[in-house]
C-alpha cells in the first residue's frame, strides 16, 4: 500500500484513470436512469413515482459509502500516517454530502405522492439529515485545518466518530418503527422484481464510478495545490535571498 | 501489558490498538444509545402498543399499522372514512374526515395522526401511506395483462348495468 505513498506514482496512475471513470460513469448513470425513466413499466401501487427510486437509493448508498470511505482514510491516516490518506478523505466529503443532498431532494419529492408528506422525523430521514450535516461539519473542519496548514488529525478523528451514524442509518428502520419502508435488499435477497432491480444496480455502478472519478480529480488538485504552494514557498526564499 | 512488551510494541501498532479499542467503545456506546432509545425513537404506536398501554385519550399521538381487509366504510358524506388498523395482535377503529393518500388501500400501511377517543377509537387529524419494500410491476403480481384488461371490462360493465 505503501507504494502509493509516493504521489508522483499516485498521479500518474491518477492521471490515467481519471477520465476513463468519470465517461464510463456518466454513461452508465445516464443509460440506467432512462432506461428506468422510459422502459420499465408502473410499479403496482405506486405507478410512475416509482421511477425516482434509480436516483434516490443510489444516491442514499453512495451518501453512505461516501462516509465510509472517509472513516476508513481516516483510520489508515491515523495509524499508518499515509501521506495520501488525509487527502482521499478530503477528497470523498463533497461528492458524499451530494449525493446525501440529492437522496434527501428525492426522498422528499417521492414522499409527498406516495406518504404524502414532504418530510416527517422518522429514524432513517432523521439519521440521514444528519449525515448530511456531518458531512458539512467534516467540509468546514478539513478545509479550514488545510488552510492554516494544520496537522489534519482532527478531521481524521471527527471522520472516525462520524461512522457511528452509517450503522445507525442502516438500521434505523429496523430497530424504530418508521414511515420509510424497511431494506427492499438485504444480504443477496431483494423484494425489487428485477425489471427494476437491473436498472437500480447499473446506476449505482454508474454512480459508484462518477464517485470515483471525482475523488480522484479532486485529489489531483489538492496535490496540485500543495506543489504549487510549496514552490511558491521557495521562490519567496530565494527572492529573499537574492536581495540580501 | 508489561513495560517490556509496550515497549516491543511499534508506534504503528500502538496507534492501532488505541484506535481500535476507542472505536469499540464508540461503536458499544452508539448501540446502546440506539437501543435505549428504541421505545421514544419509533414514529409511531402500533395497536399492540395501544392495547399494553393506553394513551390518555386527547394526547396527540401517531398510530401505525395494516389497514385491516375489508373494514374501509366511508360514509354517506363522501369524506369520513372508517376503518380497522390492525398489527396480527390487535386492532384499533380509526375515524378520518378528508382527503386520503393515493395509497390509502386494504391490506397495506397506514400512519394516522391524532387522538385516542375515550371509547377506544382513534380519531386521525392526518394519515399518511406507509409503502412496503416490495417493488413489482402491475402485470406481475399474479395477473397477466390480459386478466388485468379483461377484469376491468368486466367492473365497467358491472358499473354500467
Amino acid at each position: 500500500m505503501h507504494g502509493f505513498a509516493n504521489p508522483a506514482r499516485f498521479l500518474k496512475i491518477a492521471r490515467w484513470l481519471t477520465v476513463p471513470l468519470l465517461v464510463s460513469g456518466l454513461v452508465l448513470s445516464f443509460g440506467a436512469v432512462l432506461w428506468g425513466l422510459t422502459q420499465v413499466p408502473p410499479d403496482r401501487l405506486m405507478g410512475d413515482t416509482v421511477r425516482i427510486l434509480f436516483v434516490h437509493v443510489p444516491a442514499a448508498w453512495l451518501g453512505m459509502g461516501g462516509w465510509s470511505a472517509i472513516a476508513i482514510a481516516s483510520l489508515v491516516e491515523l495509524v499508518w500516517r499515509h501521506p495520501l490518506a488525509a487527502i482521499a478523505a478530503r477528497a470523498a466529503a463533497v461528492p458524499g454530502a451530494t449525493f446525501t443532498a440529492l437522496c434527501l431532494v428525492t426522498g422528499s419529492i417521492w414522499g409527498r405522492p406516495t406518504w404524502g408528506t414532504w418530510w416527517v422525523w422518522d429514524g432513517r430521514l432523521t439519521s440521514m439529515l444528519v449525515l448530511l450535516f456531518l458531512y458539512f461539519g467534516y467540509i468546514a473542519l478539513s478545509s479550514s485545518l488545510a488552510r492554516e496548514g494544520q496537522p489534519s488529525r482532527i478531521a481524521a478523528i471527527f471522520g472516525l466518530v462520524g461512522a457511528i451514524n452509517i450503522p445507525i442509518i442502516n438500521r434505523s428502520v429496523v430497530w424504530w418503527n418508521s414511515l420509510h419502508q424497511p431494506p427492499s435488499i438485504t444480504m443477496g435477497e431483494s423484494s425489487i422484481d428485477p425489471v427494476f432491480l437491473w436498472p437500480l444496480l447499473i446506476a449505482t455502478l454508474g454512480f459508484s464510478l462518477l464517485f470515483g472519478g471525482v475523488v480522484l480529480a479532486r485529489m489531483r488538485a489538492i496535490l496540485a495545490d500543495t506543489q504549487a504552494e510549496a514552490r511558491l514557498r521557495r521562490k519567496a526564499m530565494q527572492a529573499e535571498e537574492v536581495a540580501r | 501489558m508489561n513495560a517490556e512488551r509496550s515497549g516491543g510494541l511499534k508506534p504503528k501498532h500502538q496507534r492501532l490498538v488505541l484506535v481500535v479499542v476507542a472505536l469499540v467503545a464508540l461503536v458499544g456506546a452508539g448501540l446502546l444509545a440506539a437501543y435505549a432509545l428504541r421505545n421514544q425513537a419509533s414514529y409511531f404506536y402500533v395497536p399492540a402498543d395501544i392495547a399494553a398501554s393506553p394513551p390518555v385519550p386527547g394526547e396527540a399521538i401517531r398510530l401505525g399499522g395494516m389497514v385491516e381487509n375489508g373494514s374501509i366504510d366511508t360514509a354517506d358524506d363522501g369524506v369520513t372514512v372508517e376503518f380497522v388498523v390492525q398489527d396480527g395482535q390487535a386492532r384499533v377503529p380509526v375515524i378520518y374526515a378528508g382527503i386520503v393518500p393515493a395509497l390509502f388501500v386494504e391490506g397495506s400501511g397506514v400512519v394516522a395522526e391524532g387522538s385516542m377517543r375515550a371509547d377506544g377509537t382513534f380519531v386521525a387529524d392526518n394519515l399518511l401511506a406507509k409503502h412496503d419494500e416490495n417493488y413489482m410491476p402491475r402485470e406481475l403480481e399474479g395477473m397477466s395483462t390480459a386478466e388485468l384488461r379483461e377484469e376491468l371490462q368486466e367492473s365497467v360493465a358491472g358499473a354500467n348495468e
